[in-house]
């Protein structure tokens, strides 16, 4: 048997007494396609933050392939929600995605051939290599989503993390998106928040609903009581009509 | 100016000043980036605790100053670095109370008048030659830092967090930072004094920032402009007889507005941004 992906048992975790998340737990195998819903507020961001080790849980443990979150650093990818950080500051579309191909190993030397070839891949993958040269602020917030994911791209993982990653992009590069990430799910576990329902519907394997507490569908369902769950986000459920697959007739409880 | 050169003073002016602004460049566009401005301006002000206790105790006041702004720079990254924005109180409290202990020690200390002015407002034209050779060793020490950890310092300066999820260690990055700052400043209180630092600290970044596409060519411009507002109001103070720091930060600070001006006409944006 394989480790899991993800092995979260547990879990709590709070910003300054407020409980943001509460008794999660959530084992997920590798090769999933994980797709998270949820209102705003509901503790998403926060949730890929503890499996990145950039938060620490209050209780309860979270094993990432086996290993503690932030050891397994050069093992996932991480697409953030907020792109438009730092919006001055010189550097390149190329010098960000670079950035995926830092690793605590090879501090202090150049970026190689092979970081520059890695790169330029991810670039090409998502279609913003002609703006190699820009400066970063340049782009428009679509853009820089692609810049962000290629970032992600270019660290080889094996487990790839994305939060909101097509919040301002064009609805054609979120179609593309998601061919392009159920194509590297066959090599890579995928766990992305989004709004889009539709999505969920047509690509992903399993399904959870964060709202403070975790539910977790493992055949990519969205259950009834995740929609009573996350009361507020299922306007795109509704907008996009939702497929038969995903939406069970019965009320499961 | 030219005949000036034969002067020993002035040749070690010179040289400090231009030693000087290549690493307030460098320094000054990590700080810039970094949005820890006021911490370098904190860690300037406390150093002259150092100052005094310096000629308190009679040792060099520059190894005081250097002391202080080290120790301080150290206290103030372990209060900022989990929340930057919120450590302004104690950075506000660190920066008094080193300049009045500064002050309260040179009180005390007997029988003697310490130039305060050189201190506040800087004294280029007496760096001793002994000292130049500390500059340089510096100057090359962070040059060197810089360059060994040119792409950690940019991760951490542009997204800290996904600096820290590939596997930097930005906590001790962020303190070798703010130890470089110290140490440049304990150079540059020299050059300007501690209280005009900051101008030549950031003038010549934000103006960089805005006609460069990397960080290192905004270190590069920002120490080229430093260097010619250095040499431009070191030559005013010696033809005209005026402070020579105040004069330096005047300089500057033209440039600043002629710049912003130009950025202005050419529809870049102004102050803001
Ligand atoms: N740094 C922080 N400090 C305090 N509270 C925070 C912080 N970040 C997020 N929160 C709070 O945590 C809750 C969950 O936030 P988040 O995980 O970003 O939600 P989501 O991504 O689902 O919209 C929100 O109520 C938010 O206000
Ligand atoms: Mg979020």
């Amino acid at each position: 048997m394989t480790v899991p992906a993800i092995d979260m048992n547990g879990v709590w975790f709070s910003y300054d007494r407020t409980p943001i998340l509460e008794d999660v737990t959530l084992t997920l195998k590798q090769g999933d396609f994980l797709g998270i819903i949820g209102p705003n507020g509901g503790g998403k961001t926060t949730l890929l933050k503890l499996l990145l080790g950039v938060l620490k849980p209050d209780r309860g443990t979270i094993k990432i392939l086996g290993e503690a979150p932030h050891d397994a650093n050069h093992r996932v990818g991480y697409v953030p929600q907020n792109t438009d950080l730092n919006i001055t500051f010189p550097i390149s579309v190329m010098e960000v995605a670079l950035m995926g191909r830092l690793s605590r190993s090879r501090i202090g030397k150049r970026y190689s051939r092979n970081d520059r070839t890695k790169v330029e891949e991810s670039l090409k993958k998502t279609g913003i290599w002609n703006h190699r040269h820009s400066p970063i602020g340049r782009l428009s917030g679509g853009q820089r989503q692609r810049v962000f994911i290629a970032r992600a791209l270019a660290t080889d993982p094996e487990i790839l993390l994305l939060d909101e990653p097509t919040a301002s992009v064009d609805p054609e590069f979120e179609m593309d998106l998601f061919d392009f990430l159920r194509e590297l799910n066959k090599k890579v576990t995928i766990v992305a928040i989004t709004h889009d329902v539709g999505v969920i519907s047509r690509n992903v394997k399993s399904v959870a609903c964060v709202n403070k507490s975790l539910i977790y569908h493992e055949e990519g369902q969205i259950t009834a009581e995740m929609i009573d769950m996350a009361y507020q986000c299922p306007v795109d459920l509704i907008a996009h009509g939702i497929p038969h697959r995903v939406l069970p007739t019965h009320r499961e409880k | 100016m030219w005949e000036a050169l034969q002067f020993d003073f002035m040749r070690n002016a010179l040289l400090a000043g231009v030693l000087v602004s290549i690493s307030c460049g460098i320094i000054g566009s990590l700080v810039v980036v970094n949005r820890i401005v006021f911490i370098s301006g904190g860690i300037a002000h406390a150093a002259f605790g150092g100052i005094g206790l310096a000629f308190f105790l009679g040792f060099s006041p520059s190894l005081g100053a250097a002391l202080f702004a080290v120790g301080v720079s150290i206290i103030m990254g372990a209060v900022s670095f989990k929340s930057k924005h919120r450590a302004d109180t104690i950075i506000g409290v660190l920066w008094a109370i080193g300049m009045a202990l500064g002050i309260i020690l040179i009180d005390l200390t007997p029988g003697y008048h310490v130039d305060l002015m050189s201190y506040l407002f800087g004294s280029i034209l007496t760096v001793p030659g002994s000292d130049i050779w500390i500059i340089i060793l510096l100057n090359l020490g962070i040059l060197l830092t810089v360059i060994i950890f040119y792409k950690e310092f940019i991760a951490m300066s542009y997204d800290e967090e996904f600096a820290f999820i590939v596997g930097i260690p930005v906590k001790p990055l962020y303190f070798v930072l703010l130890g470089m700052t110290a140490l440049a400043v304990v150079m540059t209180i020299q050059v300007v004094g501690l209280i005009l630092i900051i101008a030549l600290l950031t003038i010549p970044p934000y103006i960089a920032e805005k006609y460069t596409k990397s960080l290192g060519g905004m270190m590069t411009l920002s120490s080229i402009l430093g260097i010619f507002f250095t040499l431009g109001g070191l030559w005013l103070s010696y033809s005209y007889d005026l402070t020579s720091g105040a004069t330096i930060i005047l300089v500057a600070g033209v440039g600043f507005f002629i710049f912003q001006a130009v950025g202005l006409l050419k529809g870049r944006g102004g102050i803001t941004r």
